[in-house]
């Protein structure tokens, strides 16, 4: 797991209620108890994490940002975007 | 119409943080005020304020849920929930849909505001915090409190500056009278003691340097606060049938604007809001007792008010105790008017008029008895809370014992 994946999946880990050891890709954010206010809650905390924008829009979420996986990917093609652009 | 009586009070204040803190605090003349904590008193020309100490905000909530509080509706969570609980009322079996709840503030979330714009302005960022807007809204503590008690029936937040908890209470009070609700939670709550808030304030040129003494000579002004209080109303016939602890009785409320100056007080505006109340009340002039007034400290409203009340009681008047608990806790804006009815309230239950503080000595412009430094047994029937706003927005209460 690259530093990025470790780092972000240690945020979305502090969203989830009660204890939860083993992140996995595949893992729901809805299973894991994220619920639409700690979504937004947590990408705040990413952005503020890597100084990045999230094309992140509340109303396809389903969609971008269903699975664990989603949010790794989605922070390093951001992070992959602001390296090429520096 | 129905009987209105008062089942629960909750309270968090300058000098408690719930009821029984706050009562016994007031009853002995304790003071809150102290230097800024929350706003930086180096950039600050105003030296004093009341601030709300040691509130645990972990206590009460989970991180999550200060995900979405702005201190204001925190504080009016914590009042509201004290207040239910103390009630021993439940919203099941089609309850909820027939209780109200309405929370008064002036200004909404401005802790939150204030800190998105330090970071919009000051430091240059480019985000804040995604539940900002629901946070910052005028209503945010009215749609808290009916979230966390389970109030599904008429909500909503009233604004009036100073007087907004007490239009909030009134309009209450008035729905359970008219059988629109069956209970009511009511009340009102502000938290804008940071550095923009304050600011603002000192360009009004109204506050005190080192004291509110209210209706004394030599005051300076009044003393910003803030806090929370909510009391739950119901009908009598519903508090009696499942044997609830009756604290008062809510018999009247009056209103009246101006329409006159944006910031000087009015004795017609005054007068005709606590005529109005005592009229509602069907009250003489002469059941009334205690007068927890409006009393900022400030050289005009306290000369204003003392003629507002030399016009409405006459030859009466030199005989109320009048007393302003703003000298103690300060000036909680849209809290203001829930914290004094709560002290109203508890005079009666306690037969004891709360002191007016920081008192130096009469001012020939206010010449009634405004139990100076010192609390007052004092047998009470018939009390009135008195809330005047900047906008010439008038609101009173009328509170008599229950028997």
């Amino acid at each position: 797991m690259s530093d990025v994946a470790a780092e972000v999946i240690a945020i979305i880990a502090k969203r989830i209620p009660g204890q939860k050891d083993d992140l996995n890709p595949a893992d729901k954010l809805t299973e894991l108890g994220i619920e639409s206010i700690d979504a937004i809650d947590m990408i705040f905390d990413l952005e503020e994490k890597f100084d990045i924008e999230i094309p992140y829009n509340a109303n396809s979420a389903q969609t971008d940002f269903s699975t664990v996986g989603d949010v790794v990917r989605a922070i390093e093609q951001v992070l992959a975007r602001k390296a090429a652009s520096a | 119409m129905n009987r209105v009586v008062v089942t629960g009070w909750g309270v968090v204040s300058p000098t408690g943080n719930d009821a029984k803190a706050y009562w016994s605090s007031i009853k002995s003349g304790v003071c809150g005020f102290g230097p800024p904590t929350i706003a930086p008193a180096e950039r600050l020309n105003q030296k004093i304020v009341a601030e709300v100490k040691g509130f645990d905000t972990s206590a009460h909530f989970s991180d999550r849920e200060l995900i979405a509080l702005d201190r204001l509706s925190q504080f009016a969570v914590v009042a509201a929930r004290e207040a239910v609980s103390q009630s021993g009322l439940s919203f099941d079996g089609g309850r909820s849909e027939r209780t109200a709840a309405i929370i008064g503030t002036g200004a909404g979330g401005l802790m939150t505001q204030d800190d998105n714009y330090k970071r919009l302005y000051e430091e240059k960022l480019t985000r804040v915090h995604p539940l900002t807007v629901p946070r910052v809204m005028v209503n945010a503590p009215a749609s808290q409190v009916s979230m966390y008690c389970g109030i599904r029936g008429p909500s909503f937040a009233v604004a009036s500056a100073c007087a907004s908890a007490t239009h909030a209470i009134g309009l209450a009070f008035h729905m359970v009278r008219l059988g629109q609700v069956d209970a009511a939670v009511a009340g009102g709550t502000e938290a804008c003691l940071n550095f923009g808030t304050i600011k603002g304030w000192e360009g009004m040129r109204v506050m005190a340097p080192d004291a509110c003494r209210p209706f004394s000579k030599d005051r300076k002004g009044l003393v910003l606060g803030e806090g929370a209080a909510v009391v739950v109303l119901e009908t009598y016939e519903g508090a009696a049938a499942r044997g609830a602890d009756i604290l008062g009785e809510i018999v009247g409320f009056g209103m009246s604007a101006d329409a006159a100056d944006l910031t000087n007080p009015d004795v017609g505006g005054m007068s005709r809001a606590m005529t109005g109340a005592l009229d509602d009340a069907r009250a003489n002039r002469s059941d009334v007792q205690y007068v927890n007034a409006h009393g900022t400290g400030t050289t005009i409203n306290d000369a204003t008010e003392t003629e507002a009340l030399k016009a409405v009681f006459g030859n009466l008047a030199p005989q109320l105790a009048v007393s302003s608990t703003k000298s103690m806790v300060g000036h909680a804006l849209g809290g203001a008017g829930a914290l004094e009815a709560v002290a109203t309230l508890m005079a009666i239950r306690e037969g004891v008029a709360p002191p007016t503080m920081n008192y130096l000595g009469p001012d020939p412009a206010c010449d009634l008895d405004f139990v100076p430094n010192e609390a007052r047994d004092l047998a009470i029937d018939v009390a009135i809370s008195n809330s005047f706003a900047f906008g010439g927005l008038n609101a009173v209460l009328v509170f008599r014992r229950f028997s």
